[in-house]
Order: C-alpha cells, then structure tokens, then sequence
C-alpha cells in the first residue's frame, strides 16, 4: 500500500480460487469506509468488485490455480479506480447479453457485469494482445450513499 | 450457507443462513431445493432472512430454483428479504418474477 498527499494505492494479487473473492471484495470495502463512504455505499462498491474478481476467475482464468488475477485499487480525491486483470484469453463484451431483456430475465447467469455497471459510475474493458484482460471501474466517492436505490 | 428446513401444512419453509456466493452456497441452494421436489415438496418457501451475502451466482440459483419448482407444477416464494438482496432483485426486475412476503402466516396462506 502507498499513500500520499490525498491518494492512495493498493494492490493484491491472488490465485484463481472462489475463496480468494473475499479478500479483494474487503479491501475496497475498507477503502470506501475510510474514505467517508457509509457501510450500504461501501458494500455496492464491494459488490462490484467481487462480480469482477469472479468473473476473472470463472471465465478468464477458467479456474486454473497457476493463473493470477491482479486487483489495484487507486484512491485519488473522491475518485477511486480499481483495475482487475487475468490472464485470460478475453471476451466480446458486446456478446454479453442484457438480462433486463424479457428473454433473459429467467436465466439462471449474466447479470455480473450489470451489476458492476449498476454500481460504478463507469467501466471499460481492455485487452492486451499477449492475452489477458482488464477491467478498469471507476466510482466517485463524493456522490453520496445508496448506489443502487439511486438507479433503481 | 446452512439450510433448516421444517414443514407446514405442506409447504416446505426452508431457512437459508449465510452466504450464497459462487462456490460457497450456490451449489447448496440447487440441493437443498432438489431434495424438497424429491421428498414430494412441490410448494417452497425461502426464508431469507439469515442470508448475509449474496452475488449474481446466488441470484441465478434462485432463479433457477424458482423454474426448478415450477416446472414441478410447485410454487416457490421468499419470506423475509434482507435490504441488500431486495436491492438486487429490483435492479434486475426479477422482484417482478418473485413474490415476497414479510409475514409468515400471510406467505403460507397464499399457496
């Protein structure tokens, strides 16, 4: 962890195991709660995270323990950005259905990244050439609790 | 996650505790449902009030339990929905799908 002036950075790296979600999910969690943000804004923002670091293990790393998923989180002002990366071999994100659509709502997955989107302020995916893909989620911290009631 | 289960009049009150994240608690949900229909428990209702943590794999195993006991010709219903899950359904408008009740006399009356 690095901290200066009003910024601080994190970061974490973990093997691809569902019980490894948690330890990520807490850190930005924590970071929301010392940064101001009430415990129903903190969670949203743990929330999002955790549909990533699972996303990155289910369907980038494919579960397998020798791939890592890499979590930073960067606090400068209100902003914080958090990055999660695998090493997998990348999705369309335009393929990915939208589960508010009657002909999705009963199925039984994908709803993570609406979620994500649902609770951050923003998201882009990048993908590097040599395989392995970023998410990087971007909240402002300033703007108050109750992140899904607010877009519900 | 930890599941009890008892029955009345019928109906199968299964209290779900903990979490049902993906690979803790979402396989369960899909057992705990599975034995119900087997044991001829078509009419499932889910007590949430114990769950403390739930993702979208939750969600989908609620989802898919929800087809499981109706294509059984059962009805599935929750009682008890802790904030943050009610949240989660809304968003998603699957409280549209779901019925939810707060009191328990009230949600077994409505099978």
């Amino acid at each position: 962890m690095e901290r200066g002036g009003d910024s601080e950075r994190i970061e974490i790296t973990i093997s691809s195991r569902f019980e490894n979600i948690e330890l990520v999910q807490v850190i930005a969690e924590h970071l929301c709660e010392n940064a101001g943000v009430d415990e129903d804004g903190s969670h949203w923002v743990g929330m999002a995270v955790r549909e990533a670091v699972a996303n990155a293990i289910k369907h980038g790393n494919r579960l397998d323990l020798r791939k890592k998923v890499n979590a930073t989180f960067d606090l400068r002002g209100d902003d914080l950005e958090i990055t999660i990366s695998d090493e997998g071999a990348g999705f369309d994100p335009g393929k990915v259905g939208d589960p508010l659509n009657p002909q999705n709502l009963m199925k039984t997955s994908g709803r993570g990244i609406f979620y994500i989107k649902t609770f951050m302020d923003e998201i882009h995916y990048s993908f590097n050439p040599g395989g392995g893909t970023s998410l990087v989620m971007t909240k402002n911290l300033g703007k108050g609790p109750g992140v899904a009631t607010s877009k519900a | 996650m930890k599941a009890t289960t008892r029955t009345v009049n019928g109906i199968e009150i299964i209290n779900l505790q903990g979490k049902i994240t993906i690979g803790a608690g979402d396989s369960q949900l899909r057992e705990v449902i599975t034995n119900a229909l087997n044991s001829g428990k078509n009419n499932v209702l889910l007590d949430m009030s114990g769950v403390t943590t739930i993702d979208s794999s939750g969600i989908g195993e609620l989802v898919g339990s929800y087809t499981t006991v109706t294509n059984r010709g059962g009805k599935l219903k929750l009682l008890h929905l802790p904030a943050k899950l009610n949240e989660l359904l809304h968003v998603t408008q699957l409280i549209t799908v779901f019925e939810v009740y707060e009191n328990e006399p009230e949600a077994l009356a409505s099978f």
